[in-house]
């Protein structure tokens, strides 16, 4: 029987049928964080038992980290005692971390795949919803809770229901300054905030094949903003190219790969069919990541807008999104901090300096990313143009560190949650590309990226 | 598992676990006293007093052990603090059209039950207790029944055999994977 690349993947993952349709299926790789392991370290204690596969297992501290003066301990006593918590737990477990001052520290779905951790044909869970973004290597990967993070420590598996797949195919030609982020900002829009609840989504079509690792990572992150459990992309060269450029890996296992790939008869539970031309950059002008509407837009665009968002974001129904003043860019995260994406920012900004009143901040999602982008001159584009260059961490995405966005104040971000309070008390989210985030620093309003690009 | 309670009602959609706890109170390294927290910028004003248009502040919603959310509630982050938070609170069932994946994994892992009934109900069910705060719901895990005797309404509700088992008997899925060792070793042996 054809089968799809989520069902493959799957079906050799099933170490047992639990009666009722759960199966109980085997981890390879777990990645942690300081903010939602504390609890299950504590948990093994109690229970007595070590971690089952501790080489299967690898740990970072991002979300807590400050931005500035990492050399420096952490001010925030409550954010060290996290962090500590992790570097203790990591060392008494055997787990190897990549913590503050590592070369290989960053968010934790930056280094993975990064580091050449991430394969095709895997399955990876961490306790961050945003795991899903290692689905662009052909993987099953999710996020999962804090007694499953304990689980999966102990036993290397999971009790889990098998999800619904659907598939969402965008095919044609892309327009002028339409990134990936836009992309997935669009099938979000489409779907709503819970249009794919219980379902695992497989992204294909030429836009996706044409994609590079990092814009279908981009993709993938945001799977679960419409409720996915995960999504995932086909392998193909791309794939094996970003991977072997990483770690070596024997030609059978390539092969073995390219055989997850979805089988041409395979039927999914659902199919949506999107045309890349209807695409265009998009901001989202509510507290829910599916209200994106286009910069020529006025609010009243978007059909997932409710009152109590327009009352939060200070916008009325026909406001022009492309008017409002913008106070912060954040121009970071698991979905927009990779190196691709600072260079699409310097490309676009060099030559210009931002709008006087908007603080930008640019924080690289790793280590790596942010000494590359500093051999590349980057960091020296960005000062230019006044924009900070900061130390990697999560961020201004949600705030856990001192990067807060003041109550009221309106935030460009291309981070993945533009919930209320998301980036601080009261912060007012704009979730935009890369590309959107860069042109509205330069005006110092919401602005359409394409006017700088010729 | 049999509950019989009033109920707080929140009919807004796609409620998220920055509203349920917000990423600010995510830096403890224990399980304990999140409940204070629970929908913080929703439930307190600026200067820190309970904000009074807020259901959970409504006297009448005291000692209230069952939620009534708008659809796909809890989704967003996997911070099972938003669980912890939620039955801390005292609450043991919540009613949505729909839950988010993660938040609906965490809430069995922290006995509290999740149910999912059809939008007509929720939202007759909704209407009713903002109409009549003392009316009482019935929620039986055994029977996978929701009662409610004024509006004549009983409807069943889905939930997987093995979570059901886990609630009822207290049965702990990570004991229950920690006896898989030997399964689980076996597997790895034979992929
Ligand atoms: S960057 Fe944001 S979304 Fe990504 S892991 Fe960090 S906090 Fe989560």
């Amino acid at each position: 029987m054809p089968k799809t690349l989520f069902d493959k993947i799957w079906d050799l993952h099933v170490v047992k049928h639990v009666a009722d349709g759960l199966d109980v299926l085997y981890i390879d790789q777990h990645f942690l964080h300081e903010v939602t392991s504390p609890q299950a370290f504590d948990g093994l204690r109690k229970r007595g038992v070590e971690v089952f596969r501790p080489q299967q297992c690898v740990a970072t501290a991002d979300h807590n980290v400050p931005t500035k003066n990492q050399d420096q301990p952490i001010k925030d006593p409550l954010s060290a005692n996290q962090v500590n918590s992790l570097i203790k737990n990591c060392e008494e477990f055997g787990i190897e971390l990549y913590g503050i001052g590592h070369e290989n520290q960053g968010i934790v779905h930056i280094i993975g795949p990064d580091l050449g951790i991430t394969q095709p044909g895997m399955t990876i869970v961490c306790g961050d919803s945003h795991t899903s973004t290692h689905g662009a290597f052909g993987t099953i990967a999710f996020g999962i809770g804090t007694s499953q993070v304990e689980q999966v420590l102990a036993a290397q598996s999971l009790v889990l229901s098998r999800p619904k797949t659907m598939s969402i195919e965008v095919n044609g030609q892309l327009n002028k300054g339409v990134t990936a982020k836009d992309v997935i900002l669009y099938i979000i829009a489409q779907l709503g905030a819970e249009g794919a609840t219980g379902y695992f989504v497989e992204y294909s079509g030429n836009v996706f094949r044409n994609f590079t690792m990092e814009e279908r990572m981009t993709v993938c992150n945001m799977s679960i903003e419409m409720g996915a459990r995960g999504g995932l992309i086909g392998i193909d060269q791309t794939t094996i190219d970003y991977v072997t450029s990483r770690v070596e890996i024997p030609k059978e296992k390539i092969f073995t790969w390219l055989s997850l790939n979805t089988d041409e008869d395979a039927v999914f539970d659902k199919t949506i069919k999107l045309n890349a031309a209807d695409i265009h950059p998009l901001v989202t002008c509510g507290t829910a990541p599916d209200t994106g509407i286009r910069l020529s837009d006025r609010v009243s665009a978007s059909k997932h807008i409710t009152k109590k968002a327009l009352g939060y974001m200070q916008f009325n129904q026909d406001d022009q999104i492309s008017d409002q003043s913008v106070d912060y860019v954040f121009i970071g995260s698991c979905t927009n901090g990779r190196i691709e994406d600072l260079r699409a920012v310097a490309n676009l900004v060099k030559g210009h300096k931002k709008a006087e009143h908007v603080n930008v901040w640019v924080v690289p999602g790793s280590m790596k990313v942010r000494s590359q982008a500093i051999e590349e001159d980057l960091d020296k584009i960005f000062e230019a143009s006044g924009f900070e260059f900061r130390e990697p961490g999560c961020s201004a995405c949600l705030a856990m560190n001192e990067d807060k966005i003041p109550a009221g104040s309106l935030c460009v971000s291309t981070s993945n949650r533009n919930f209320e309070g998301r980036q601080g008390e009261g912060a007012r989210t704009v979730l935009a590309s890369p590309l959107t985030a860069a042109a509205s620093a330069i005006t110092g309003k919401i602005t359409d990226p394409t006017i700088f690009l010729n | 598992m049999d509950i019989r309670s009033k109920a707080i009602p929140l009919p807004i959609d796609n409620i998220d676990t920055d509203q349920i706890i917000p990423a600010k109170f995510l830096k403890q390294t224990d399980r304990l006293g999140y409940g204070k927290n629970l929908f913080y910028a929703w439930r307190y004003l600026q200067d820190g007093s309970p904000n009074p248009d807020f259901e959970l502040n409504n006297p009448a919603r005291k000692d209230a052990e069952i939620l009534i959310a708008g659809n796909n509630f809890g989704c967003g982050s996997s911070r099972e603090h938003a669980a912890w938070a939620v039955a801390d609170y005292g609450i043991k069932v919540v009613l949505s059209t729909q839950f988010a994946d993660i938040f609906k994994g965490n809430a069995y892992n922290n006995g509290i039950l999740p149910v999912e009934l059809d939008e007509r109900s929720i939202a007759d069910i909704t209407q009713l207790v903002l109409d009549q705060p003392a009316t009482e719901i019935e929620v039986s895990l055994q029977h996978q029944l929701v009662k409610v005797s004024t509006l004549n309404l009983e409807k069943n509700f889905h939930i997987s055999p093995f979570k059901k088992e886990c609630l009822l008997n207290g049965v702990d899925e990570t004991d229950y994977l920690i006896n898989l060792r030997g399964e689980v070793t076996l597997f790895e042996q034979q992929r």
